[in-house]
């Protein structure tokens, strides 16, 4: 057995009366992914904090390297040997300065450094760096010009320049493609094989599959599952942390009604094919595909926040080109767009406030708000759509992620939409609200048509009548959701898309 | 102290502290508790406390404007400029500033959200602009009925009884002759603007705006039209203190409103720390006013030297500050990193 470098020993954190971690008991051994696994809420990401000095714990100790750890502060944490990539990649790197500033950024904190940077040192040791990791970016670049997986690798780069015992990875792929993931997991190998103990955090099986020597199943803020003996059980690691079996969802494809939003010829970029499609009353049509594949630009075009380069739109027979999001509002065109924390999330409002936010004008008489009628209704959706929470005035930080989505969802289900656009609603959600949210948009998908855009094939396995197959904003492949051939979909994934170019 | 006590003080340490200090300068400072030396603080923080309105609007939307002393100052000068030079009437003079008060507003939003420049940039350079637009039809000078202008005639204009009513009058209440029309056009403008942040829809997706632009513009808010109109509400209000100010001084004096920006900027901050807001808003505005009023008037008739005055205006606004971004922060039980 490998040296244990991590050792957790009754870990305990309250939030005033929110007892969210419970006595949490566990070793992280050298050369070894542990895989995390926990609902929202199950008091994975306290974990994370304590471990990385951003909390301190209430109760138990935890051991690094056979010594005493209890980090002053996330500085202090870092120069002991624990380093943490947080979910939001942003968090990790500074977008203005360059490459070799970004690597080499936390040793211009350390004690002793001189007043004045020395540039070609700076970058030397930058280029040292980037070699080790198998980065080939100019170190001279602006962060702020790379894209989303080289920003990725460069917070690993910079968290592994320091050789820290215990890595901690916190939802590292969920703005990745899977060749970028891919190059993160290769990453993972070699890191492991050098022996640096890492911690895992995801919600994805694939990820988990690819990556995890063991899992460790957290429920309600106690560990409810550990998993390694090979092969893993990956059944009883979703059930350990969901408490329940994990059910197939059962989908009865519905046909669908008359034609609702038609895209004639319509080229999301100057050099894109042409995308023809119906969307018919009542269904949910799932598109997905890779990151870059054109999810996103599609749902901003019928939302009016981009021009397509050609073709149009028709809404309900007529011509529609919705000039910006409140034209496309007032159409009945509705949007729940990806990254909820930048996109759709409102903090400084309550619950009641966040969901009713876009129909202001629907809650006031004279524009004065009329603030019972906008919390009947906000409790009424809460209770639709499940969010758990003490009241419609809880402030909106409060909730964990899934329940957040689900007030995020839940205030574009509050009037009666034509066109229904989710993109990415899954995302950082766990299994449970993701099935809560998904049961609901199908049980209030007549009368509407529904576009779910999602990476994930089993999220649109789980929502969709019909799925559509993207691939560089082209419709690569469609399905109706009964039986699918998931090695032909894949296919279409990750294919060029040319066998079906015409299908659409 | 516990998380519930912590609670009660972030709420309403504020509002005691200033009931206590209305109570100590009552007790100790002979003639305080009267009615008239309370209109006599209201008549003093009414003009700042019409301006800080403005501001807190342009906070709300998560903006700032810093022209809106050189906006009062110009609307003084406007106004001297249009009725004893132009000779034209009190109406005349008041349209043209609100207009030139709208239009200000107007330069600053679309410089904001057109030209992209940052908010504190923007209204900076409208400040400098205006400072210096003001002086050069009368070339440096200020405007006063008889002097004599460029081409050796003399200014026979003068300011109308009207615009002086503005400025002078006082209504019966109570007292004969006790309320002056610029602190009841103070009140009525708080309520308008209370009610308007905070009760209206158009108030509220201004807060969501402030919260998160994003958000709020992917909802289908027009961010870009609201954070216009925000920062004419501003250049509007602040011209109307530039009214009033004229209307009291009764000439257009260059060298008056040199304080209107800090005053009033202090007092929209001051206003976050009432009754735990943490965030702009009309009420916490005018009691941010009214705090530093109170406090002024109190230590003047207890004596303290005129010099001490921005003195206890800066450790007001630092401790209200404090109580605003590390109390509250505590209570969530956050730690920075």
């Amino acid at each position: 057995m490998q040296n244990v470098t991590c050792k957790l020993r009754g870990l305990e954190k309250s939030f005033g009366q929110n007892h969210v971690l419970k006595g949490i008991d566990l070793d992280l051994r050298s050369g070894e992914v542990t895989a995390l696994m926990g609902a929202n809420g199950a008091g994975k990401s306290t974990l994370v904090k304590v471990l990385c000095g951003y909390h301190f714990a209430d109760a138990g100790e935890i051991e690094l390297g056979g010594k005493p750890f209890s980090p002053a502060d996330a500085a202090d944490a870092i120069s002991k040997g624990v380093v943490t990539v947080h979910q939001s990649i942003d968090d990790g790197v500074i977008p203005d300065l360059d490459v070799a500033t970004n690597l080499t950024l936390d040793r211009l904190t350390e004690p002793g450094v001189g007043l004045f940077v020395n540039d070609r040192k700076l970058r030397n040791q930058a280029r040292k760096v980037a070699e080790s990791m198998g980065l080939t970016m100019d170190v001279r670049m602006r962060v702020a010009d790379l894209d989303v997986a080289d920003r990725q690798m460069i917070a690993i780069a910079r968290a592994m320049a320091r050789s820290p015992k215990l890595l901690i990875l916190d939802e590292p792929t969920s703005s990745l493609s899977s060749t970028e993931a891919e190059r993160l997991f290769e990453l993972i190998d070699r890191l492991r094989g050098e022996g640096v103990a890492i911690l895992y955090i995801s919600h994805r099986m694939s990820d988990i599959r690819r990556v995890a020597d063991r899992i460790i199943s957290m429920r309600d803020g106690a560990i409810s599952g550990v998993f390694e003996t090979e092969p893993l059980d990956y059944v009883g690691a979703v059930n350990a942390m969901l408490g329940h079996q994990m059910t197939e969802v059962d989908i009865d494809p519905v046909q669908g009604g008359e034609t609702v939003l038609r895209l004639d010829k319509l080229r999301l970029f100057a050099d894109s094919r042409d995308i023809n499609f119906e969307a018919r009353e009542g269904e949910v049509v799932a598109f997905t595909g890779l990151l870059g594949s054109g999810k996103t630009r599609l749902a901003e075009v019928i939302y009016g926040l981009a021009e397509p380069a050609g073709g149009h739109l028709d809404l309900d027979g007529k011509s529609y080109r919705p000039t910006d999001s409140g034209d496309a509002v007032s159409k009945g065109v509705f949007m729940s767009p990806k990254d909820r924390s930048i996109n759709a999330v409102v903090p400084d409002f309550d619950i009641a406030n966040n969901m009713t936010v876009p129909f202001l004008g629907a809650f006031s008489s004279l524009s004065f708000l009329n603030d019972k009628k906008q919390r009947t209704a906000a409790r009424d959706m809460i209770e639709k759509i499940g969010v758990v929470c003490q009241s419609d005035g809880d402030a909106i930080d409060t909730l964990s992620g899934g329940n957040q989505q689900k007030v995020m969802i839940g205030r574009w289900l509050l009037k009666a939409s034509r066109v229904l656009l989710l993109d990415e609603p899954f995302q950082g959600v766990d299994i449970g609200a993701r099935r809560d949210i998904g049961r609901y948009i199908r049980q209030t998908a007549k009368g509407r048509t529904t576009l779910v855009f999602v990476a994930e094939i089993d999220e649109a396995l789980e929502i969709a009548d019909r799925i559509v197959v993207l691939n560089e904003a082209a419709i690569a492949g469609e399905y109706i959701n009964q039986n699918v051939d998931l090695n032909s979909l894949v296919a279409d994934v990750s294919g060029p898309g040319e066998r079906l170019a015409l299908a659409g | 102290m516990n998380s519930s006590a912590l609670d009660f003080a972030i709420k309403y340490g504020f509002l005691i502290l200033l009931g206590g200090l209305a109570l100590f300068f009552s007790l100790y400072a002979s003639g305080f508790a009267s009615p008239r030396s309370a209109v006599f603080v209201l008549q003093s923080v009414a003009i700042t406390g019409i301006l800080a309105l403005g501001v807190t609007c342009t906070l709300v939307v998560g903006g700032f404007d810093l022209s809106i002393g050189s906006v009062a100052t110009s609307a003084l000068m406007l106004s001297a400029y249009t009725m004893v030079i132009l000779e034209q009437s009190a109406f005349v003079a008041v349209a043209l500033c609100l207009l030139m008060g709208a239009l200000v507003g107007l330069v600053n939003g679309l410089l904001i959200v057109k030209m992209r420049v940052p908010d504190l940039l923007a209204t900076l350079g409208m400040m400098f602009l205006l400072i210096g637009l003001q002086r050069i039809p009368t070339q440096g000078n200020s405007i006063a009925t008889g002097m004599s202008l460029e081409d050796g005639s003399v200014a026979e204009g003068t300011f109308s009884a009207a615009f002086l009513w503005l400025g002078r009058h006082r209504f019966d209440l109570f007292l004969d002759r006790l309320m002056p029309v610029p602190v009841v056009v103070f009140l009525l403008i708080a309520v308008l603007i209370w009610l308007f942040l905070g009760y209206t829809r158009h108030g509220r997706l201004m807060y969501a705006i402030g919260s998160n632009e994003r958000a709020a513009g992917l909802v289908g808010t027009n961010v870009h039209r609201y954070k216009v109109v925000a920062y004419m509400i501003s250049g509007m209000l602040a011209s109307v203190g530039g009214i009033l100010l004229a209307a009291r001084l009764g000439r257009g004096d260059i060298a008056s409103g040199n304080n209107l920006l800090l005053d009033s900027v202090a007092a929209a901050l001051i206003g976050f720390a009432v009754l735990g807001a943490a965030r702009p808003n009309a009420f916490g505005t005018a009691a941010g006013a009214l705090f530093v009023g109170i406090l002024l008037q109190g230590l003047t008739m207890m004596n303290a030297p005129y010099y001490m005055q921005d003195f206890v205006k800066g450790a007001v606004l630092v401790a209200a500050l404090v109580f605003t971004f590390y109390l509250s922060s505590r209570r969530g039980g956050r730690r920075t990193a």
